[in-house]
Parts: C-alpha cells; sequence; structure tokens
C-alpha cells in the first residue's frame, strides 16, 4: 500500500523544497519544523549540561573553589530553565512535530504558519536566558522556581527571565493548539481516538494540559514584573502580599508541567516497548484512562512542594493523599509496559535498552517521589539533594532516556539512515553507570541533610560528592558520542529499511518509505 | 474548505481558553486571599488581633496599695494612685512621682517589699523602675511607671496586697542619665 503513496508524492518530493536558509526560516513543513526542535533542543542540552558542569565542579571538593556563590547561584538557576524549557519540552514538540501527521495519517499540522511562528519564538527565548548571565549583578540566582520575594529584588537578569518565559510560554501555548487542532481535526478516515498509536494520546492529553497551564505560569511572572517595577505587591508583604501566594500559584502550574515533561515520555515508551516485544501494547485503553487520571490528577497536588511553606495540617493531609493516589494510575502504567513484554520476543536494540533504562529508573524516581509525598519525611528532606535525586531520576532517567530512546527508535525513519548499533549501545551503557554514579549517591547527600542550591559544604559530604562529579563529567562526556552517532547516521549510515523495525505498527512505518518524503499523506490513507 | 474552517473554530476556542487561564492565575489572588480569610490562616487583610488575656479571674476582685519609702534621702517619693482594685490576671500599670530635693546628683535604687510577703511570687512584674538604678538631678523630678500582672493562683484568703517601695541611696555610682527608660 505504501508503494502507491510513494509514487503519489514522488514528483514532488523535491521540486517544491526551498533550498538555504530560507528553506528553515521560512518552513511550515511539519518535519523540517520537527528536526528545527530537536536541534534547538541538543544545542540547549548542551548549555544546560555545560551549567551542570559548572555546578558539579565547584561541588567536586568543599570549600570555594572555581566559581563565586552568586555565579553558582545563577548556574542552579539556569540549568534548571534551559533544561526544562530548552532542551526537554522542545524535543519532545520535535517528536510531535514529526510525527503526529505522519501517525495520524495527515499530510501536516494544522496551522503550518503558527507552527513556523511557535519554533521561531524559542531561540530569541534561549538568548535572553543566555543574556541574562551577562546583566549587570550577573543572572538572577533565584533558582529555577523564581519564588519571590528573591524573584522581586534580584537584579536585572530577572527581567530578561521573565520575558524568557513570556516568550517560551507563547511558543508552547501556539505548538499545543496546533496539536491539538490537528489530533482532533486531521485524522485519516477511519482512524479513531482509541485506534491512535498513544504517543499521539499522550501528546493530546500534555497539550491541553499546556494551554491550561503555561499562561498561569505567565501570569505569576507577569505578577513578579509589576511587583518589580509598576508598584503592584503581589507578593509584597509589606503592601499587602503574600510571598506564598508565589509558591501557589507556580506550583499549580509546576506540578502539571512535570507531567508535561512525563507524558510524552510514556508516549515514547508505550511506541518502542511494543516493537521491540513483538507483541501490541499490552492494555491500551488503560494506558489512555491512566495518562488521562494522571493528567487531572495533577492539577490537585501542587501544595505538595510547599509542605514546609505554612499550611494546615488538614491541608498536608490532603495532599499528600492526593499525591500517593498518582502512584495508582502510574502504577497502571508500568503494569501495562512490563505485561507488554510478558512473554514476547524481545531483542535489545539501542532503543529498547533506553526504554528498559526508562522504566528501571523512572519507576525508582517514582518511588522516591512516594517516599517525598509524606509529609513528616517531605519536613526532613524539603531541599535536600534526596530531593534533587528524585527529581533528576524522573526528569532525567525519564524523560531524556525516552527521548534517546525515540531518537535511536525513528532516526531511521527520518534520516534513511541506520545508526551504529554498537556505539549506540555504548551510548546507553556509559549513560546508564554514569547518571547512576552521579545522582543515586545524592540521594545518601541528602537524607544526611546536605542542602540543595548551596556552592559549598559540610566535609563530611566531601566523598559522595566526589563521586557524583565524577559521574556528572563522565555523562556529560557521554552525550557528545551522542552528537557523533547522530551526525555519522545522517552523514554516512546503512541504508535504512521502510519498516526498519518489524515490530512497529504505526502508518509512519507501514505507509511510508525511509526517509519518510518532505510531504506525506496527502492523500490520506484509510485505516481498517 | 471545510476543514479549515473547523480547524479555525478550535484555534479560536483553545485561545480563549488559554487567555481565561491566564486570567485564572490573576484570580488566584483574590481566591487566595478570601480562602485564607475565611480559615483564618494567615490573614492578610486584618491586623493581627489584639492578644486577649485569657487567665483573667473576673469573679474575684483584690485591693492593691501602694506605699513608698525613702531611707535617708532628700527625694520626696509617692504613688500617683494610692490603692486600685483588680482582677487576677489583668495587666496593671501604676506610676509613682518622685523629685531629688537635695542639692546634688544622686542615684536611688527601689527595693519593693510585699505584704504579704508571700504575695510575692504572685506578683509578676514587666516593668518597674526597681529594675535599676535610678539617677536623678538636683531638683529633677520624675513620673516612673511599675506594669504587673497578679496571677490568677493567688490563694483565695488574699484580698489585699501592699506593695511597698524604699529608695535606697546608691553612692558612688555614675549620676549620668539613663540611655532609656525612666525619663517622662
Amino acid at each position: 500500500m505504501y508503494a502507491a503513496h510513494t509514487n503519489d508524492h514522488g514528483h514532488d518530493e523535491h521540486s517544491h523544497k526551498p533550498s538555504g536558509i530560507m528553506r528553515w526560516v521560512q518552513s511550515t513543513n511539519h518535519k523540517d519544523i520537527g528536526t528545527m526542535y530537536l536541534w534547538f533542543s541538543f544545542a540547549m542540552f548542551l548549555v544546560g549540561g555545560a551549567m551542570a558542569m559548572i555546578i558539579r565542579a565547584e561541588l567536586f571538593q568543599p570549600g570555594l573553589q572555581i566559581v563565586k556563590p552568586e555565579f553558582f547561584n545563577s548556574m542552579t538557576t539556569y540549568h534548571g530553565l534551559i533544561m526544562v524549557f530548552g532542551a526537554i519540552m522542545p524535543a519532545f514538540v520535535g517528536f510531535a512535530n514529526w510525527l503526529i501527521p505522519m501517525q495520524i495519517g495527515a499530510p501536516d499540522m494544522a496551522f503550518p504558519r503558527m507552527n513556523n511562528l511557535s519554533f521561531w519564538l524559542l531561540p530569541p527565548a534561549a538568548l535572553l536566558l543566555i543574556a541574562a548571565q551577562f546583566a549587570p549583578g550577573g543572572g538572577a540566582g533565584v533558582g529555577w522556581t523564581l519564588y519571590a520575594p528573591l524573584s522581586t529584588q534580584a537584579g536585572p537578569a530577572m527581567d530578561l527571565t521573565i520575558f524568557a518565559i513570556h516568550i517560551l510560554g507563547m511558543s508552547s501555548i501556539m505548538g499545543s493548539i496546533n496539536i491539538i487542532t490537528t489530533i482532533l481535526n486531521m485524522r485519516a478516515p477511519g482512524m479513531t481516538l482509541m485506534k491512535m498509536p498513544l504517543f499521539c494520546w499522550t501528546w493530546l492529553i500534555t497539550a491541553y494540559l499546556l494551554v491550561a497551564v503555561m499562561p498561569v505560569l505567565a501570569g505569576a511572572v507577569t505578577m513578579t514584573l509589576t511587583d518589580r517595577h509598576f508598584g503592584t505587591h503581589f507578593f509584597n508583604a509589606a503592601g499587602g502580599g503574600d510571598p506564598v501566594l508565589y509558591q501557589h500559584i507556580f506550583w499549580f502550574f509546576g506540578h502539571p508541567e512535570v507531567y508535561v515533561i512525563a507524558i510524552p515520555a510514556f508516549g515514547v515508551v508505550s511506541q518502542v516497548i511494543p516493537a521491540f516485544s513483538r507483541k501490541p501494547l499490552f492494555g491500551y485503553a488503560s494506558m489512555v484512562y491512566a495518562t488521562a487520571s494522571i493528567a487531572i490528577l495533577s492539577f490537585m497536588v501542587w501544595a505538595h512542594h510547599m509542605y514546609t511553606a505554612g499550611m494546615p495540617v488538614e491541608a498536608q493531609l490532603y495532599f499528600m493523599y492526593a499525591t500517593v493516589l498518582i502512584a495508582v494510575p502510574t502504577g497502571v502504567k508500568v503494569f501495562n509496559w512490563v505485561a507488554t513484554m510478558w512473554k514476547g520476543s524481545l531483542t535489545f536494540e539501542t532503543p529498547m535498552l533506553f526504554a528498559l533504562g526508562f522504566l528501571f529508573l523512572f519507576t525508582l524516581g517514582g518511588f522516591t517521589g512516594l517516599v517525598l509525598s509524606i509529609v513528616p519525611v517531605d519536613i526532613q528532606l524539603h531541599d535536600t539533594y534526596y530531593v534533587v535525586a528524585h527529581f533528576h531520576y524522573v526528569m532525567v532517567a525519564g524523560a531524556l532516556f525516552s527521548a534517546f530512546a525515540g531518537i535511536y527508535f525513528w532516526l531511521p525513519k527520518w534520516t534513511g539512515r541506520m545508526y551504529n548499533e554498537t556505539l549506540g549501545k555504548w551510548h546507553f551503557w556509559l549513560s546508564l553507570v554514569f547518571f547512576n554514579v552521579t545522582f543515586f549517591v545524592q540521594h545518601f547527600l541528602g537524607l544526611a541533610g546536605m542542602p540543595r542550591r548551596i556552592p559549598d559544604y559540610s566535609l563530611q559530604f566531601a566523598e559522595f560528592n566526589m563521586i557524583s562529579s565524577i559521574g556528572a563529567f563522565g555523562f556529560g562526556l557521554s552525550q557528545l558520542l551522542f552528537l557523533y552517532i547522530v551526525i555519522k547516521t545522517i552523514t554516512s549510515g546503512e541504508k535504512a529499511a521502510d519498516r526498519q523495525w518489524e515490530g512497529a505498527d504505526s502508518l509512519e512505518w507501514t505507509h511510508l518509505p525511509s526517509p519518510a518524503p518532505w510531504h506525506s499523506f496527502e492523500t490520506p490513507p484509510v485505516v481498517k | 474548505m471545510k476543514n479549515e474552517r473547523a480547524n479555525r473554530r478550535m484555534m479560536t476556542r483553545l485561545s480563549i481558553f488559554a487567555i481565561a487561564m491566564f486570567g485564572f492565575g490573576f484570580a488566584l489572588v483574590p481566591f487566595y486571599e478570601k480562602i485564607c480569610q475565611v480559615t483564618g490562616i494567615n490573614d492578610l487583610i486584618k491586623p493581627a488581633a489584639a492578644v486577649v488575656n485569657t487567665q483573667v479571674d473576673k469573679s474575684r476582685w483584690i485591693t492593691l496599695e501602694f506605699d513608698a519609702n525613702t531611707r535617708g534621702m532628700d527625694w520626696d517619693f509617692n504613688p500617683v494612685q494610692r490603692s486600685v482594685r483588680v482582677h487576677p490576671g489583668e495587666m496593671i500599670q501604676i506610676e509613682y512621682d518622685v523629685r531629688n530635693n537635695s542639692e546634688k546628683a544622686m542615684v536611688g535604687q527601689a527595693i519593693v517589699s510585699y505584704g504579704p510577703r508571700y504575695a510575692a511570687s504572685h506578683v509578676k512584674k514587666l516593668e518597674c523602675f526597681c529594675f535599676k538604678m535610678q539617677p536623678m538631678q538636683a531638683g529633677e523630678a520624675k513620673r516612673m511607671p511599675v506594669q504587673f500582672v497578679v496571677d490568677a493562683t493567688l490563694p483565695a484568703e488574699v484580698n489585699t496586697i501592699t506593695l511597698s517601695y524604699t529608695f535606697f541611696e546608691v553612692e558612688g555610682a555614675s549620676t549620668a542619665p539613663l540611655k532609656s527608660g525612666g525619663k517622662s
């Protein structure tokens, strides 16, 4: 069937493609925009990674050796902001752009020009975040959460950061509107919602989350901005405001935001694991419902980030129980992934290895999350390295590993060339080992009471910090291997088959050649 | 094209939703204040309520009498009020007038005694001129406060307490005026 399609599109595959830089600047093609998103996010991943290296270099030994404390604070702040808003989110939007139209049999995204704008808002935002480092007084060392009152008193870098967040928010909202409209209105005949690949489902839910919460963050930073310059007192206690209010508004955004990052990762893994188990995904419908209930619950648990900010014990109990409840749908998902592999014909190519790494380490991060959801434990562990270890297990071993799995999985489809399997496996094992060397010991540091975001520490923490720093340097270097693998694939990889993974059954594998043509599904396929 | 119109309608709806959520962020501000107000946590609007003494025993009256003496000093020393009637647990402030009639600066230290003696442990003084040495220049006059609570555990048989202050001269102490307190 796909042969017919390739003939249909063969004639315009190259003829209308503009050349040179303007192809990218003016692009309205979902595949080109997806590619730009992915490269942009990788560049930001390296920038945010370099900041992490500075942080770990300073923490290599106790005492202050390399950077000044203010610069260290700025690094922790922008490492967080750049990794969340610059690296992980755009990476998954890149996946969405590439894959959603192909997986639902649509010719492109619903609003191609808006898609172009969504992408091109990102580089100015990234430049603002980087320029903030050179503002008078240096970068804003307020932490990625931008808590008032520190953020209302920080230097001019804070204003640049606020504008960057406004721009990033607009980009995300436009991207999400595009994704929702594409999925709801542009599916091929016969592609019912419950037949969509799970990746599309997870992005549909994520996009709704983004449209709901990014404006709230924009509101919060707007209030910070007017408090700073226009005499309002939203967060200024002296004027009748309350800094704790900022925390509530921020986490009303912030908790759904962690699922904005995690849910597309679930989607990628839900495509990869069945392909390498050669079985359909176990419990497809329950996966959809579990994802939706995680998304709904994520609006009801925000204050578990602020148990120590002061709230009545009844509220603490409510937020504790509601948080523990999220473990149920998450458990359903983990169970379904494991059940998918049960009695499957498993093979362990690089995408599957990363998906399995995700499964193990994300579950571990989920468990430490459960530990932190318990009020009396959290009051002890709040703002320690235990929290740092927890969210790096879900952000790095969760979202990032899943992104790696997805890139190795779809690289043959995107480029028409196969990556080097041996190097891919090296990348996985180096990442896995160094990730755990970096972050596993941070659990112990946190349990022993080492506070986060502090450039110096007590001597008792020296050994674990040195181990963690060595792991971080190794992890950072391993990612350069990834860059090499991708470039090598694009320039001189072996030719990939149209259906490179015989277990993969979504439309981009079954109906389109590799590499996927520039225009695909101009005539929608019929899905039975 | 039909699809295009449906897409535009969807975009309009989602944009309105996004703008509404931006407004919702701001709506959280009064909502938060209201919640804090209703539940009484972290009340931002009202000033903190005055501290209420719940230990006041309204069922009892006691009489406090004030006495003043000087020992070998040419000072006038008299309570402004000779006596007050109060409930145990109430905060009381009374004042004494002091005047140095001599030709030289002197330093005095007041010592209190109680009648009955065991009432002493039930009179909790928060502020008293007897806490410090009091330098007085020649001819200087002052009004000095005593602030105290008679606690409600005062034995039932006591209905009158006498506080008797006596000023003694402290020879050789610095007569420089005190930095704070006792200046009125």
